[in-house]
């Protein structure tokens, strides 16, 4: 039971943030467009990138928060070689910013407004990730 | 300051969420995308519970009409599925299977000093530069 209460109540307050970040700021709780947004050739400037930032300091922040409270951060040691871990960030680069979102954008704030883009690129991007866990996992 | 109070606590409560939720833990991530072996379905409760809560609160939230600290709410407003959408998110499908990392949880997870973390993180951010460049 608790084994599907704690990532319910992740959950929770992933979307306590989205609502929080809508109600407050009228935007998305989108990390690669926040993230994104702040990068070359036009980065974002002035009070378009102070709240990016702050919300970028409040991600790092959480798993701080979640250690003083609970004495553990949650955060699990890489997985994956650094050759993965270097080929699977330029993907999830490369790939969310042409797709325009991630699993936050798409998944915790584009499914709720009954996007149709966003219920097709969640379940590409299972899709694409069952299926490179599949080949990682059970055939190399 | 206000607003930079209220993206530091929307940044918190999402850095918490993906903590308590088993994001930034790569073994979770990979078991749930694990279909074929030992499946762990638990980001289907942290995806479940973040949706159904999300839906409900962004309809009190434009009921409103505006937000408190912004003159209106921007919304994406794109209904076509082109090419870019679906290939960009087959390829970040790829990418999250092979790490485990999806944005949120890269960041967050940077907070415990690992370099291979650094390392994705980085190459992330050159992967949305590239992008960007080429849209631009």
């Amino acid at each position: 039971m608790t084994q599907f209460l704690l990532p319910a109540l992740g959950g929770a307050f992933l979307a306590l943030s989205a609502v929080l970040l809508m109600a407050s700021l009228g935007r998305i709780a989108g990390i690669s467009g926040i993230v994104g947004g702040l990068l070359p050739p036009k980065p974002a400037a002035g009070d378009e990138a102070a709240w990016r930032y702050a919300f970028i300091v409040g991600l790092l922040l959480g798993p701080v928060v979640l250690q003083l409270v609970t004495g553990a951060n949650g955060i699990g040691a890489p997985a994956a070689s650094l050759p993965a871990m270097v080929a699977s960030g330029l993907l999830v680069g490369i790939g969310t910013a042409l797709g325009s979102g991630c699993t936050s954008g798409h998944g915790i704030c584009g499914l709720p407004r009954l996007s149709v883009r966003s219920f097709v690129a969640v379940g590409t991007f299972m899709a694409t990730g069952a299926l490179t866990v599949f080949v990682t996992h059970h055939l190399l | 300051m206000a607003r930079i109070l209220a993206a530091l606590a929307a940044g918190i409560l999402f850095g918490l969420g993906l903590a308590l939720g088993g994001m930034t833990d790569p073994a979770v991530v990979l078991g749930f995308l694990d279909i074929a072996g030992a499946w762990n379905p638990s980001l289907a409760f942290v995806m479940g519970a973040g949706v159904v809560i999300t839906f409900f609160g962004y309809r009190l939230t434009m009921a409103r009409g505006r937000p408190l600290l912004a003159p209106n709410f921007q919304l994406p407003t794109r209904k076509d599925i082109d090419p870019a959408l679906v290939g960009g998110a087959a390829i970040f499908g790829v990418g999250w299977g092979l790490a485990g990392y999806c944005p949120g949880a890269a960041v967050s997870s940077a907070v415990s000093g690992s370099l291979d973390v650094f390392a994705l993180l980085a190459a992330m951010l050159v992967g949305m530069a590239i992008v960007r460049f080429a849209r631009r």
